[in-house]
């Protein structure tokens, strides 16, 4: 596969790995936080931590879009699949994540018309394949994400289709990583920032964080040559005693972002509170539909009764989202919470801490 | 609907002992035989490189096959939904022959249903399979023992990728086709030359079926991913949807246990085989005894490769 498999190289990665390791020789132990969920599959996927030296660690951050969808709004998913006339569509991974007392896979087992698109402009199609059906689309993710569902809004609009609609979980992702910084629960030294993200938000957001907090912020790839560098890249900062925002990623991702995606998101949506999984309420990090949009705002035209959510028994999920503590350190990790039957978000997706850790590793070494 | 049988299924399908159509088939027992079923349901039931017909015989004859016997008999039995069309059962037990012959077997008993629609998904098939086991040792997986070679008959991942284009419900297009084959020939020329065990990977793909042979075996298992066989197309299809090829479905490929000092041998047959050309040893039973199989990927790092656990979804971003 071309610009892939030369990101892939066995030999370019077994230099850099030595170079990492010669670079961390003389430091103490260092925890880089990988914010992005495919970083934290892909370090994972090919065995990256088996490259480093020991005392480099990741930390896996809050970037897996379905961990921090709280159960509230899976609740409500769960509560408009029920509605007559209605099909609701989403990401895959998303019909798995246990509700309070269902499930998106529960619900169409029964026979409610939950289904799987790629994309929101497939849900979309389908709406105006069905015009007697009222079609809403579960918009979660982050800054990847949520253009691409923006876009969906503006075209339905504009075709002056009347029976698509969104319901928002859409998240930004520098507040997150601001809350745990600021927290100081967890250790931080230096941010591996997610590559597409940073595709269409460019640089400047992060330099709050390499300069208010003074922690490295490297851009990186999701190819393992792109991890290898993006670590070596903060190792290089904290020995030099700096903390700046690089950007590892250049070719796909422009220091000044993607506007016309920003445009896109600013045009739709407005930034509000919203509430993390396991994380609880951050401000201003939520992307909801705004007044202009508001015909289109699935939770404004289809109420639903309050529906009352019941708290994560023993789950752990919020302090492994913040990277205070691990897989391992969880009771119900691996044995009643497995991806067959996840209790949490973090087992649930593909993307989550829990499931990489159990897909690849289920024993500790 | 006697007629029906008679003029589809009797027709196409026949041979001295079905045509009889007793209440069962009396066949004279070998000094052993293999007996196996397989209920089949696939969505769309046709796909590029095969349909529902077809993959009813490859995976009751393979599954003979890996016990090490050659297959003889098959039963079919198959449920239509009300209003299914004609033409397309038809073709469906067109391709039953056709794959039959392809693999040396005859389908001696057999039964057809229709039911109310919406009480089946267009068309299931059931098929059970008796073969006769093979002279030599016997295989098992009490046999597997460290230093094992692990060879594979070809690229993997093709037919859950086929299956998965053909539902036409992602926007991609590509020239896969299901390896759906059966596989006697090919190993039936392997048994009996330091073939300790074999199994075929079929739902949950290569992952799965070495996962079940660590376990059951005792035996770590090592592979190396540079060395797993992979078409470039379901690379790339697998790397734009976040799917692990290791887990997609094949439906005609064979896992080969086999002693180290055979391995070379039995890899120059299979590769003579016409569904063996890009055979290859992928890995080897390692002597830990943890039950695990560990992948040591392209770029150089060591992972742990686990079952499949529920479905493979594409990715979100």
């Amino acid at each position: 596969m071309k610009y892939i498999d030369e990101f892939r190289n066995s030999d370019i990665a077994k230099n850099i790995s030595v170079a990492i390791a010669e670079k961390a020789r003389r430091l103490k132990p260092i925890n880089i936080m990988e914010v992005c969920g495919t970083h934290t599959m892909s370090i994972c996927n090919f065995g990256i931590k088996d490259m480093l030296p020991d005392n480099v660690n990741f930390i896996s951050g809050p970037g897996c879009p379905v961990c921090v969808t709280p159960k509230s709004y899976i609740d409500k998913a769960v509560a408009f699949s029920k509605k007559p006339g209605v099909i609701l569509t989403t990401f895959g991974d998303m019909v798995r994540v246990p509700g309070s007392n269902s499930s998106l896979r529960e619900e169409k087992a029964k026979g409610r018309h939950v289904r799987i698109v790629y994309s929101a402009l497939d849900a979309v199609e389908l709406a105006r394949k069905n015009p007697d059906k009222k079609v809403i689309f579960l918009g979660i993710g982050f800054e990847t994400t949520s253009p691409t569902v923006a876009a969906s809004l503006v075209y339905a609009k504009k075709q002056k289709l009347c029976n698509f609609f969104v319901f928002s979980g859409h998240k930004v992702i520098l507040p997150a990583m601001e809350a745990l910084v600021k927290d100081g629960d967890v250790r931080i030294n230096g941010f591996l920032c997610p590559a597409h993200v940073s595709t269409i938000i460019g640089k400047k957001p992060y330099t709050l964080i390499t300069g208010k907090y003074k922690t490295p912020c490297v851009i990186a790839g999701f190819e393992p040559l792109d991890i290898l560098q993006g670590i070596y890249m903060i190792l290089e900062q904290i020995t030099s005693k700096i903390s700046k925002v690089e950007n590892q990623y250049k070719r796909v991702a422009r220091d000044s972002g993607n506007k016309k995606a920003l445009t896109l998101i600013n045009e739709v949506f407005s930034v509000e509170d919203s509430e993390w999984r396991g994380i609880g309420m951050i401000k201003k990090s939520g992307l909801f539909l705004n007044k202009k949009y508001s015909d289109l705002d699935a939770e404004k035209v289809f109420p639903v009764k309050s529906v009352t959510t019941k708290p994560d028994a023993g789950c752990i999920c919020g302090s492994i989202l913040k990277g205070i503590k691990t897989p391992f350190d969880c009771p119900s990790f691996s044995k009643t919470c497995t991806p067959e039957k996840p209790k949490g978000a973090c087992m649930v997706s593909s993307e989550g801490t829990c499931a990489a850790y159990y897909k690849y590793r289920i024993w500790k070494e | 609907m006697h007629e029906l049988i008679k003029k589809l299924f009797v027709k196409r399908l026949g041979n001295p002992l079905l045509d009889q159509l007793g209440d069962a088939a009396v066949l004279k027992a070998g000094p052993g035989l293999a007996f196996t079923t397989d209920s089949f349901v696939v969505n769309p039931i046709f796909f590029p490189g095969g349909d529902i017909g077809k993959l009813s015989v490859c995976g009751t004859v393979n599954d003979l096959c890996v016990s090490g016997s050659r297959p003889r008999y098959l039963s079919c039995a198959v449920i239509v939904e009300e209003g299914f069309s004609y033409g397309d059962l038809e073709k469906i037990v067109s391709s039953v022959k056709l794959t039959c012959k392809k693999a040396g077997v005859d389908i001696i008993t057999g039964d057809f249903k229709v039911v109310e629609k919406g009480a089946a998904d267009k068309i299931f098939i059931t098929t059970s399979g008796i073969g006769e086991l093979c002279q030599g040792d016997p295989l098992s997986i009490g046999r597997v023992r460290p230093g094992d070679k692990v060879i594979i008959n070809g690229t993997i991942g093709e037919h859950g990728a086929a299956v998965l284009l053909a539902r036409e419900e992602l926007k991609f297009r590509a020239k896969i086709y299901s390896d759906c084959a059966p596989l006697q020939d090919l190993v039936s020329s392997i048994l009996g030359r330091g073939v300790k065990f074999m199994r075929d990977p079929t739902r949950g793909g290569l992952a799965t079926t070495l996962n079940e042979i660590a376990a059951d075996s005792g035996y770590n298992i090592g592979i190396e991913e540079s060395m797993v066989p992979v078409k470039e197309s379901v690379r790339v299809l697998c790397e734009a949807l976040g799917m692990d090829p290791l887990y997609m479905a094949n439906e005609g490929k064979v896992v080969v246990i086999a002693a180290p000092e055979h391995a070379d041998r039995v890899l120059s047959i299979m590769r003579k085989c016409p569904l063996g050309k890009k055979s290859a040893i992928i890995g080897e039973v390692k002597k830990e005894q943890k039950r695990i199989v560990y992948l040591r990927t392209k770029v150089g790092g060591k992972r742990m490769l686990d079952m499949l656990s529920g479905e493979q979804f594409p990715r979100i971003c």
